[in-house]
């Protein structure tokens, strides 16, 4: 009975494209407290090394993939959580009120959010590229956007459970500070998970984005604690999981 | 439920928790009809238009929109209508062409479609020369108009108005209501709209349901729902009230009696000849005072009073009491 809806995907994925390059100010707030990240934490602790390192690597190119995970991390829970602006300003009743099935819907907020999130995370692949940064070349380029894709949709997933979950805005920062800051730290983006406690190492295994920055790391610097491969399918799981669920929660939530 | 019907409600209930916001309300709208839904806020319009434009499901009873079930058969019933919220349901950051063309693709229109389309919603709320300004920029009338222009793109046979002039200023609002007449006149669409401004459901509204607590308590033609108050309401304000009440209330003439703080209103024929009746008995003694004395022919508020006990302003302070807890956990 539920028939996907090209156009209806499409559409909504327009209106992300619109807003997005038309709002500046706000691709520049997005980007920069990864770039602020990148610059001050890689420059400053360029020349030191960590136990868990690869030992032939500036701790920069240890931190870009964790920052890229960062900003696929901040960019795909909002844009998950923009049902929330939506329902806010009322938008959301007229894309309900349409006839198009939910699935369609959110797969088109999926399109929106995964697109305005790779853009960001290859910006910020290219600003580090400035400060220092090499690729080894086009493959490992294409896997690591492979990684951000994966990401992306995993994060855009949660941030709808939480969006579909939520009647307004008021639970935004609790999200920001107990769910979004936790997943970042323990996803060993800026240091080597070796380094943690074992409890704390073992949360960092339920975190899909520790296997996303493993996995940006293993193509980006060729160094992982897993293989490619292995990151690739439990984000793959991970992913696909969310956006079942966040459909889920999204279809079963009032849209007034 | 007759097959000409554009809308067809029966025993239509919604449940909240453990607020009944639509109780077992049924009418039926016919085709190019504009129908009122006249109420205090919070006696369950919204909820009843959100049930009818699939938003919400119903706890019972059942709904039809141009023969199509509103539980059954969401999406024909989705195609068919067409919806201006209570509160602004557009895109900001878009320009307003291209909210319409956002909308215009959602139905799945073709592009041919669209170009005409949209250019003559634009010259129907005359504003083709903001067409291609952020909507951000737009004044409350503004976008209430584009709204309008957005609900009727895809050709609905029922367009929907949750309290359509909400919050404009007089100007605005006499321009909208021109804007829904002349709609519903020239292009034959069934409107139905919610309103709790007597005076716009009186001026628009070809036939009138007033809803209260939930529950419709009449339904007829503006002139129907006044004329069954009979005669002329005469308004008195005496001191003090309850002595002047208890006396007034002697007169076998008096249909119809109430008091509301100081203001005693009676129902009457031919008031002008009773007005020297009652201030004969102002003469008599009884120990009140009449201070002031109006005559007027019913309005739409005289009738909601005489239906339901209330003015519409005491019942939206009550309502609001009803519905606090529900909007806590609903919100």
């Amino acid at each position: 009975m539920t028939v996907i809806d090209g156009i209806a995907i499409y559409v909504l994925w327009l209106r992300d494209m619109k807003r997005f390059f038309r709002a500046k100010s706000r691709i520049i707030g997005t980007l920069a407290m990864p770039l602020f990240f990148l610059a001050f934490l890689g420059l400053g602790f360029n020349r030191m090394s960590m136990p868990g390192m690869p030992s032939n690597t500036d701790y920069i190119h240890f931190l870009v993939p964790g920052i890229i995970g960062m900003t696929m991390l901040f960019t795909s829970m909002f844009a998950g959580m923009s049902v929330l602006w939506d329902r806010e300003f009322g938008f959301l009743r007229e894309i309900m009120v349409a006839p198009v099935n939910r699935v369609s819907i959110v797969l088109g907020r999926i399109a929106g959010g995964t697109t305005t999130a790779l853009i960001q995370g290859i910006m910020i692949l290219g600003a580090s590229v400035i400060l220092g940064f090499s690729i080894a070349g086009v493959s490992s380029f294409l896997i690591a956007v492979l990684f951000m894709f994966l990401i992306s949709n995993t994060f855009i997933g949660l941030g709808l459970i939480f969006a579909s979950k939520m009647k307004d805005m008021q639970g935004f920062t609790l999200i920001m500070n107990f769910i979004i800051f936790p997943l970042f730290f323990l996803s060993g983006a800026l240091y080597p998970l070796k380094n943690m406690p074992f409890w704390l190492r073992f949360l960092s295994y339920l975190d899909p984005l520790t296997y996303g920055v493993d996995g940006l790391r293993g193509a980006l610097i060729q160094f992982s604690s897993h293989t490619l491969f292995f990151d690739f399918i439990i984000l793959s799981g991970f992913s696909l999981l969310m956006i079942f669920l966040g459909a889920y929660f999204f279809e079963k939530s009032e849209s007034v | 439920m007759n097959h000409m019907d554009a809308i067809g409600v029966e025993n239509l209930t919604k449940q909240f928790d453990d607020v009944l916001a639509v109780d077992r309300i049924s009418f039926t709208v016919d085709q190019g009809e504009l129908f009122g839904l006249l109420g205090p806020n919070g006696a369950g319009k919204t909820t009843t238009i959100n049930m009818l434009s699939t938003l919400l499901k119903p706890s019972s009873g059942h709904a039809e929109i141009a023969g199509f079930d509103v539980y059954h058969d969401r999406d024909a019933v989705r195609k068919s209508i067409g919806i201006v919220f209570q509160e602004p349901a557009l895109d900001n950051r878009l320009t307003g062409r291209e909210n319409l063309e956002f909308h215009a693709m959602l139905y799945g229109m073709s592009r041919e479609e669209r170009r005409t389309r949209i250019q003559e919603v634009f010259n129907l709320v005359e504003l083709t020369e903001k067409a291609n300004v952020l909507v951000e920029n737009y004044s409350g009338g503004m976008k209430r108009r584009l709204e309008i222009a957005r609900g009727l793109i895809h050709k609905p046979k029922v367009l929907f108005l949750d309290e359509p002039t909400l919050g404009l200023d007089t100007q605005t609002r006499r321009n909208i209501w021109e804007y829904i007449k002349n709609l519903n006149e020239e292009s034959g669409v069934t409107i139905i709209l919610t309103t709790h401004y007597m005076e716009e459901a009186d001026y628009l509204c070809g036939r009138i349901a007033i809803i209260d607590f939930g529950k419709i308590v009449a339904i007829n033609t503006p002139v129907n729902l006044k004329n069954t108050l009979g005669g002329d309401v005469i308004s008195v304000e005496a001191d003090p009230p309850e002595k002047c009440f208890e006396a007034f209330k002697k007169f076998p003439w008096v249909r119809e009696i109430s008091r509301h703080d100081g203001t005693i209103s009676l129902n009457v024929d031919q008031g002008e000849k009773k007005i020297p009746l009652l201030i004969d008995r102002d003469q008599t003694g009884e120990g009140f005072e009449i201070t002031s004395i109006s005559l007027r022919k019913p309005t739409l508020e005289d009738v909601f009073l005489h239906f339901t006990g209330k003015t519409m302003r005491e019942r939206e302070s009550s309502q609001g009491e009803r519905n606090r807890g529900h909007f806590r956990r609903g919100r």
